[in-house]
């Protein structure tokens, strides 16, 4: 009797241990997952906890975990200060402009480009407006500086009253000088979603306005934007995830670090890194970083609610 | 097929569609003229976008100097290459038992690699690391390491991992091949487009890289194109030093002699001309690229 259960208990035990023993398949998925596993903790997830320096006065002395506590001060001395308006508002200000501008001009152009039946032309079209999304924002600011340059560039050449006009120097038209960049170097590839959608849409539906005497615009309008108008609001809505991170490559390198402009470039992701950089305030940039990557996160998955109640098939997550 | 009506609509469509695509392809155009003017008549004219008359002093320059364009460029094609071979490897590794449905720990695994696309510490903790305890400031390896896994790049690869047939899989288990077997001597090679589209975008990312530089660099010898590129724009004296390797007063009166203007854009050209006219080859798989990962899963 006492035998048999031991028996029992012994057989349970290996059923037992057999359902948790790697078998080889799970040790050759443990070896395939492994160096992106450690590359993601080491790079990624390690960092997040130096966050906690955004609550430290940091000395280099001390090291992260043993520099001294000061609770809120960074958060304090930052959102006290003119900057954290100043950059979040040109961040986000910024980001909300590009959105609606790329959005429309890459609608726009896809639908003209739609309306050109010659595929040979298309393709030209097309090929040259991809073109700028190759060039790095150091190459666009060669071009910008071709143009604007106050004693040699095109614009200041070729228009009388532009004469020796200093462009670098007046932040109330960079802005808008910004807004045109952006668009020239994004408009062309994201067209390509929307020209993809209107190629999806079924010709019956223009044959079938053409016979009722639709004209041109009858048929953008009642056929050919309704039909993209879910991948709009979705490309759109994703984008708004993002309105907290700026393109920090366009507004290091664009303005050529004038500090006249300051006023109107100046974004967060730039802000970081000058206070980490050149002022060497480690708790204060941390500080920013984290309310950057907070603020984020936020926006992120509220956005993705929105996404996924007017389309479940094109949330995130 | 109807026969293509000329109206009104569809010339100013083309006149509009034709001046943008002009305005995305001059722009390069006006940075070769630059280059290929001579400096007294840019002084006097401006840039132009024909040059006046021909003139390649800026680029007899370089070819004279051309130390430090041709060390950014070895920098820059050996981070590109390593870069994309490492990463592309390391993800196909995670993406393809992700895509299994016989992998214990998928949910855990995806959300432990989706997690670092919603939040991440910033700039300054990971500068901390990489500085002060991994000691990557002027390695190469800074250029390398820190980015090989990318969260999307991942996710795009095991979609598409997953659109192949269990059946193939399966039938070469039967055959009693590994999983290492499976994944490189079948998945993979169904899976060339991806594959491609991911590489292209990571060489595009690496190739286009500076903001390393910017962080991590002193040594002019790891400098990578871009990077260069940026510091001569900012300060033209810098490339003047560079084109002059003589000590005192005699490299004084030599300075003031080199094409500045003209120069800094040959130097432009020479970097970004290349990949500039590689690249757009490649369009169909960048396009891919964006509606790919659209898909979840």
């Amino acid at each position: 009797m006492k035998q048999q259960s031991i028996f029992a208990e012994i057989k349970t035990s290996k059923t037992l241990r057999n359902k948790h023993k790697l078998n080889k398949r799970d040790i050759e998925f443990f070896l395939m997952i492994a160096p992106a596993v450690l590359l993601l903790l080491l790079f990624n997830y390690i960092p997040m906890t130096g966050l906690v320096l955004a609550f430290k006065n940091y000395r280099v002395a001390d090291g992260i975990f043993g520099s001294k506590f000061v609770g809120l001060k960074n958060f304090m001395f930052f959102f006290q200060s003119n900057d954290a308006w100043r950059i979040t508002r040109n961040t986000v200000g910024l980001n909300l402009m590009f959105i609606f501008i790329n959005v429309t001009f890459a609608v726009l152009f896809a639908l003209m480009l739609y309306d050109i039946k010659s595929r040979l032309v298309t393709k030209v079209y097309q090929t040259s407006m991809i073109l700028p999304h190759f060039f790095s924002w150091i190459i666009v600011s060669y071009m910008l500086y071709a143009l604007l340059n106050p004693r040699l560039g095109i614009i200041n050449n070729t228009f009388a009253q532009f004469k020796d006009y200093n462009w670098y120097g007046k932040p109330t038209l960079w802005p808008i000088i910004l807004a045109v960049v952006y668009v020239w170097k994004t408009a062309g590839i994201d067209l390509v979603i929307y020209y993809a959608g209107l190629m999806g849409v079924n010709h019956e539906f223009f044959e079938a306005a053409e016979l009722d005497g639709a004209n041109k615009f009858q048929k953008i309008w009642y056929i050919s934007l309704p039909s993209i108008l879910p991948l709009i609001m979705i490309m759109t809505i994703l984008k708004f995830g993002g309105i907290f991170r700026a393109d920090f490559g366009m507004f290091y390198s664009l303005p050529m670090n004038s500090t006249l402009l300051y006023p109107v470039t100046d974004v967060i992701d730039t802000y970081i890194f000058r206070a980490l950089k050149n002022v060497g305030d480690i708790g204060m940039s941390t500080a920013i970083g984290l309310f950057q990557s907070l603020v984020g996160l936020v926006m992120i998955i509220t956005v993705n609610k929105i996404a996924g109640k007017i389309e479940p098939d094109n949330t995130l997550f | 097929m109807k026969k293509y009506k000329l109206s009104i609509s569809r010339i100013i469509n083309n006149i509009i569609l034709i001046l943008f695509s002009l305005s995305c392809v001059l722009p390069f155009f006006l940075l070769i003229a630059i280059s290929l003017s001579n400096e007294t008549d840019i002084n006097s004219f401006g840039y132009k976008l024909f040059p006046v008359k021909l003139d390649f002093t800026a680029y007899s320059y370089i070819f004279k100097n051309p130390d430090g364009l041709i060390n950014a460029y070895e920098v820059t094609i050996f981070i590109t290459v390593a870069a994309t071979v490492l990463s592309l490897l390391v993800m196909s590794l995670v993406a393809y038992p992700l895509s299994r449905q016989n992998f214990r720990f998928k949910k855990s695994l995806s959300f432990y690699i989706f997690f670092t696309m919603l939040f991440s510490g910033g700039l300054v903790p990971s500068y901390i690391l990489n500085t002060q305890y991994l000691h990557l400031s002027d390695n190469i390896l800074v250029y390398i390491v820190p980015s090989l896994v990318s969260a999307w790049y991942i996710i795009i690869i095991r979609t598409f991992f997953k659109e192949i047939p269990a059946a193939l899989i399966e039938s070469a288990q039967l055959d009693g091949a590994g999983e290492f077997r499976i994944l490189f001597t079948i998945v993979l090679p169904l899976s060339k487009p991806v594959l491609a589209t991911v590489a292209l975008l990571t060489a595009l990312g690496k190739w286009n890289d500076w903001y390393n530089s910017l962080l991590y660099i002193t040594d002019e010898k790891l400098y990578t194109l871009q990077y260069l590129l940026q510091r001569i724009l900012m300060d033209l004296q810098l490339l003047k030093d560079n084109m002059v390797n003589m000590p005192g007063s005699a490299a004084d009166s030599m300075i003031m002699d080199i094409p500045g203007e003209s120069l800094r854009m040959a130097m432009a050209v020479l970097a970004a001309g290349p990949m500039i006219f590689v690249f757009p080859f490649f369009q169909k798989y960048f396009v891919r690229g964006l509606t790919v990962g659209s898909v979840k899963g």
